[in-house]
C-alpha cells in the first residue's frame, strides 16, 4: 500500500529512486545507432535505446556535453543495466559511460561492432548480454518511495492560450506540493523564460541565483540578436500564434505558472547537469521540446509533466512523459497522446485545486509502473542540444 | 460561463474563451465591452482602449507594446502588438534590465553552454 505521498519505485544501489527499471542501450556514436536499437528492441519494452546523431566530428564543449549527457543516462536511476555499443574509432569512450554506470551500482558491459565483427555478431551478441541483464533486473522489486525523492520535470509544448490558464497552473500546483513533500522540479527553456525572468528572479533564494538566471536569459537573447533575426520566427511558433498567443512575453508568462506559483528558485544548472538543490531549479535547455526533455531527464528527473494545447506525442527513451491538455478539442482529436484533461478549469467545470488533485495521483500511478500514452505508443525521442558544426 | 476572461486586475485584455461576434457586448471580468471585430477562440479582446506604443498587460505584466492604436473591443495580436524581446531584427543587442545583465559575459554570444561559468558554480 501506498499513501497519498508515497509511490512504488526501484531504490538504487547509489541510494537514487528509480521509477522504471530499464536495460539501457547506449549507442556511443551515430554510427553504432541502428545496432543499439535492435538490441533493444529485441527485450522491449524493457529494453530501450538512446539512438543520437553524435559521438564523432565533435569539437570541445559538443564533445563534452554529448558525453556527460550519455554518462548521465547511465548513472540514472530509472535504468537499472546498461549495455554500450561502440563502434571502435570514435570520439566518445565507451568506458567512460560503463564506468559512469558502474558507479552508480548498474550492471554494464561494452559491445564493439569492429571488436565482435560486423552487425550481426555485435547485434547478437548485445542481445545475449541484454537478456541477461533483463533476467536479472526482473528479479528486482518496487518498494514504497517518498515523493520527497521525486525530480520532476515540467515542460510545455505545442502551448495555446489554454496552457497559460488551465495546463500549466495545474502542473504549477503539483510542483509547489512536490516541493512542499520535499521534492525537487526543475524548469528549462530559457527562451521561454524570457518575459518572465522577473518574477522568477524575485523568487531567488539569493542574489546570486536570480543574477544566474538573469544572466542566461539575457545570453539567449543576444544570442538571438546576434544572428540578426526576429526571435519571433520560432518564439512564439507559428501554431503558437494560430492559437492565440502573440509574443514571446506572453508565452514565457503563461509557461512559468507550471513552475508553481510560491516555490523558490533554488539553483540554476547547466544542460544534463545533476540535480542537486530540493525544490526548483532552471536548467539552461533549449526551447526545442526533445532537447529540453532530454536535458532535464538527464539532470535526474524521474518524470515529466508535461502539457499541450495543440497536442504533441513526444516522450523519452527511459522516463514516463504525462501529457496534460487544457484543450477539450485536443483531448477528443488527440485522445491518443494525452493522458489528462484539464479542460473542465476552461468551462469552470472543476477547479484548478481539483486538476491538481487528479493530476498529482497521476503522476504517482505513473511513477509506481503505469505506463503513459507516450510509453504505450513507444514515443522515446531523444537529442542531445548542441552549439556548434559538425567538422 | 464567462466568454471571455480577465487573468489580473491591471490587465488591458482578455482572452476569449469561445469565438466572439462583432457588435456583441460581454462582459470579462469587470469590465463591459463591445466587441468591434471578430475574434477568434482563444485571441485577445482589448478591454479599454490601448494607445500606440503603450504596454499590453496580460497576467498582470507587459507582453508586448501597441504597434498602433488599439480601440476597445477590437482584436489584439500580431498585427496591432509587437514584442519588444528577442529582436536582433531591430538590432537590439540584448535586454539590459537590471544591473546583473550587463556584466560579464553577456557581449560573448558565442560562449559554449556547457561551460558558463554560472552553471559550473551553481553545482
Amino acid at each position: 500500500m501506498t499513501s497519498d505521498r508515497e509511490f512504488l519505485g526501484y531504490r538504487r544501489g547509489d541510494g537514487r529512486i528509480g521509477v522504471r527499471n530499464h536495460v539501457l542501450v547506449v549507442p556511443t556514436v551515430i554510427c553504432s545507432a541502428v545496432v543499439a536499437e535492435r538490441i533493444a528492441a529485441a527485450i522491449a519494452p524493457t529494453g530501450t535505446a538512446l539512438p543520437h546523431l553524435a559521438g564523432c566530428g565533435q569539437l570541445g564543449p559538443d564533445l563534452s556535453l554529448t558525453h556527460e549527457t550519455l554518462a548521465a543516462y547511465c548513472r540514472h536511476p530509472n535504468v537499472g543495466a546498461v549495455v554500450v555499443v561502440a563502434l571502435g574509432c570514435e570520439q566518445v569512450v565507451a568506458q567512460h559511460l560503463v564506468d559512469a554506470a558502474r558507479s552508480a551500482g548498474k550492471p554494464a558491459q561494452i559491445v564493439s561492432i569492429q571488436g565482435e565483427g560486423g552487425t550481426l555478431r555485435a547485434t547478437a551478441k548485445g542481445i545475449d548480454v541484454a537478456r541477461s541483464f533483463a533476467g536479472e533486473l526482473a528479479r528486482t522489486e518496487r518498494v514504497s518511495c517518498p515523493a520527497s525523492s521525486l525530480i520532476v520535470s515540467v515542460k510545455c509544448g505545442g502551448s495555446d492560450y489554454t496552457s497559460g490558464l488551465s495546463s500549466n497552473p495545474a502542473v504549477g500546483r503539483v510542483a509547489d506540493r512536490v516541493v512542499d513533500l520535499g521534492g525537487a522540479v526543475v524548469l528549462g527553456e530559457i527562451a521561454e523564460i524570457m518575459g518572465a525572468e522577473h518574477l522568477l528572479a524575485a523568487r531567488a533564494a539569493n542574489p546570486g541565483t536570480a543574477a544566474q538566471l538573469l544572466r542566461i536569459v539575457n545570453r539567449v537573447e543576444v544570442e538571438a540578436a546576434a544572428l540578426g533575426l526576429d526571435i519571433r520566427g520560432t518564439q512564439p511558433s507559428p501554431g503558437n500564434i494560430r492559437g492565440g498567443l502573440t509574443t514571446i512575453e506572453e508565452k514565457s508568462l503563461g509557461a512559468t505558472h507550471k513552475a508553481g506559483e510560491r516555490t523558490r528558485l533554488e539553483d540554476v544548472v547547466g544542460y544534463a547537469a545533476p540535480v542537486t538543490a530540493r525544490g526548483l531549479t532552471v536548467m539552461d535547455t533549449p526551447g526545442l521540446d526533445v532537447e529540453s526533455v532530454t536535458g532535464m531527464v538527464g539532470g535526474g528527473a524521474q518524470i515529466v509533466l508535461f502539457t499541450t494545447g495543440l497536442g504533441t506525442p513526444t516522450g523519452n527513451p527511459i522516463a514516463p512523459v504525462l501529457k496534460i491538455t487544457g484543450n477539450a478539442r485536443t483531448a477528443e482529436t488527440m485522445a491518443d497522446n494525452i493522458d489528462l484533461d484539464v479542460s473542465g478549469v476552461m468551462r469552470e467545470a472543476e477547479s484548478l485545486d481539483s486538476a491538481a488533485d487528479r493530476l498529482f495521483d497521476a503522476m504517482l500511478a505513473a511513477c509506481s509502473g503505469e505506463l503513459t500514452t507516450a510509453e504505450r505508443l513507444g514515443h522515446r525521442e531523444f537529442a542531445i542540444h548542441r552549439r556548434n558544426p559538425t567538422i | 460561463m464567462t466568454s471571455a476572461i480577465v487573468i489580473s486586475a491591471r490587465d488591458n485584455v482578455a482572452t476569449a474563451l469561445e469565438a466572439l461576434e462583432s457588435g456583441h457586448t460581454i462582459r470579462a471580468g469587470d469590465t463591459t465591452v463591445r466587441i468591434i471585430e471578430a475574434i477568434p477562440r482563444g485571441h485577445k479582446v482589448a478591454l479599454r482602449p490601448i494607445a500606440a506604443g503603450a504596454a499590453v498587460v496580460k497576467y498582470g505584466s507587459a507582453i508586448g507594446t501597441a504597434s498602433r492604436d488599439i480601440a476597445a473591443g477590437a482584436h489584439v495580436h500580431t498585427h496591432n502588438v509587437a514584442s519588444s524581446r528577442g529582436r536582433g531584427d531591430l538590432g537590439v543587442r540584448g535586454h539590459v534590465a537590471d544591473p546583473a545583465n550587463a556584466g560579464g559575459r553577456t557581449s560573448d554570444p558565442g560562449a559554449p553552454r556547457i561551460a558558463e561559468p554560472p552553471d559550473q558554480e551553481a553545482s
